[in-house]
């Protein structure tokens, strides 16, 4: 039994688009600094329900708690105030094509920040470049750099507001192994530095089993075993979920 | 539970309720745009940004078209007035098409090709790679950043743009007028404004103005609604163009009715 504070609490979340039912009644408990790995094929809902969790999407029952509050029924300035305090990391990083890495940055900060001199703002940057590892970064346009580069700039850039919990979309999708590793790595030294609670959402059981603590298992719109890795995968029932340790971890 | 909004069966056809409801989006965002205007936070910065985009870099491209319309109206025009021995007349004649009429209209026009499908297509491209989103997670207002700033600046600059057209299409009517009637300068200019009236001066401005706004909110409402990736983004872009100069077309006409009713025409 995990006696931490509950952070976000899920209960009986239902959301379909048109005909298409994509989660049916999914419950979850996450605990602070808890890092959670959601796992799940393509189009199964594991982004639906983190972007239900930020408010960009809104589900058709059910409830959806984070830090206390009712992501649903907030105004939308109670919503900003809660989007504050969760960093969301875009699976194509999202980063602001028109805007340099510094400018991208400085984006949220001197909006949702008052009172910040141009001196402490670029101290703050600079801080956070240095700890994703890009200082040499700081003047460059999203064009200019590579993938990964991209990823840890887009994670950067939500840590900017010091978020309590982190949100990573598909954080390795479309990387080298090599970079999948890197931004693994990265995703563990924002837990352990900034004490944050995230979820992960992928399909990469190494980063899953790199990152999580626990893992969850989306199929038809449920959590369908949860756990950690150990508990999960190797003894894994499901023949689904059987098939996508054996896809990840024998097959390739 | 799920779906049920997408279950109701049409009310008149498929076709029919989508044009109803898109109608209904459209009026919701100009209505989202005049309440946002006005609330703080405001994108100063921004919108002088916006206002440099879209006045200073579409100057060489209005310069040049502007300056053809002066030589190409003139020279056209010239053959019809000397059948009446008029032909002194070409200058009050003009000017009176270009401030009424061809100014605002070609302005217009190629603002809306130039700025209104670069609006559409840079919002459109946005909201497919979540840029959007991702300023709404940032707890920043996406509408206010982006739509709100590049409508001011369109509604501001296509009227500074219009006076500029003006002005340098009468110059290249005044360089042919020149050359074939060896009329000076301040004899061409004192003609032009003896021709123009303020109320020519004051409807193309006002016409301007709708013009701009035209340009911007359709570039913007074509962005943000698009879908479907990089085929979307294109159709945001091509329909922010269609749509727009089929606008305009519309306020043209109704401005001309408006103007003339003031004459007692």
């Amino acid at each position: 039994m995990d006696n931490r504070e509950k952070v976000v609490v899920v209960r009986d979340l239902y959301k379909s688009f048109g005909d298409l039912d994509v989660l049916e009644g999914v419950d979850l408990d996450l605990h602070r600094e808890e890092n959670l790995v959601v796992l799940g094929r393509s189009g199964t809902g594991k982004s639906v329900l983190i972007k239900i969790m930020v408010g960009l999407l809104r589900q058709d029952s059910g409830t959806m708690q984070v830090l206390g509050k009712e992501v649903s029924k907030l105004p939308l300035k109670e919503l900003n105030a809660l989007r504050l305090k969760i960093g969301f990391s875009f699976q194509n990083s999202a980063l602001y094509d028109s805007m340099t890495v510094r400018e991208n940055m400085e984006f949220p900060l001197v909006r949702n920040v008052k009172n910040l001199t141009k001196k402490e703002i670029s101290m703050r940057i600079e801080e956070l470049l240095e700890a994703v590892g890009l200082p040499q970064s700081i003047n460059q346009m999203p064009s200019e750099l590579s993938g990964g580069q991209k990823k840890r700039i887009g994670v950067a850039r939500t840590l900017v507001l010091n978020p309590e919990i982190m949100l990573y979309d598909e954080p390795t999708a479309g990387l080298d192994p090599i970079t999948c590793v890197d931004i693994n790595n990265l995703i563990n030294e924002v837990r352990e530095r900034y004490k944050t609670t995230s979820i992960v959402i992928t399909h990469d059981l190494a980063c899953a089993k790199q990152t999580g603590d626990r893992m969850a298992v989306l199929l038809d719109g449920k959590f369908k075993a949860m756990g950690t890795f150990e508990e999960v995968f190797p003894r894994a029932v499901d023949e689904r979920i059987k098939s996508f340790y054996d896809y990840n971890f024998i097959n390739s | 539970m799920a779906g049920e909004a997408d279950d109701r069966k049409p009310l008149l056809s498929k076709k029919i309720d989508k044009f109803f409801t898109g109608l209904a989006d459209a009026w919701n965002f100009v209505r989202r745009f005049f309440q946002e205007v006005f609330l703080p936070p405001y994108e100063f910065k921004e919108v002088i940004h916006q206002c440099y985009r879209i006045g200073v870099e579409s100057l060489p491209l209005i310069s040049l078209t502007g300056f053809i319309v002066g030589i190409v109206f003139t020279n056209q025009s010239r053959p019809s007035l000397s059948e009446f021995g008029a032909t002194s007349w070409l200058p009050a004649l003009i000017a009176i098409a270009i401030v009424r009429a061809m100014g605002p209209l070609v302005t217009a026009l190629i603002a809306a090709g130039k700025v209104g499908s670069s609006i559409g297509a840079e919002i459109g491209s946005m909201k497919v790679t979540e840029q959007i989103d991702a300023m709404e997670v940032s707890a920043t207002n996406p509408f206010k950043f982006l739509v709100v700033t590049r409508v001011l600046a369109t509604t501001f600059m296509i009227p500074i743009l219009v006076m500029y057209t003006d002005f340098v299409a009468l110059i290249g009517s005044f360089i042919n007028v020149n050359g074939k009637e060896l009329v000076s300068l301040s004899t061409f200019f004192v003609q032009v404004f003896d021709a123009i009236t303020f109320l020519d001066v004051f409807s193309s401005v006002i016409k301007s103005l709708v013009f701009g706004f035209t340009i911007g909110i359709v570039g913007c409402y074509k962005g943000y609604h698009s879908s479907k990736g990089t085929e979307g983004v294109g159709r945001a872009a091509n329909s922010a163009v269609v749509i727009s100069m089929f606008l305009i077309f519309i306020e043209e006409l109704l401005a001309l009715q408006i103007v003339n009713a003031i004459r007692g025409l």
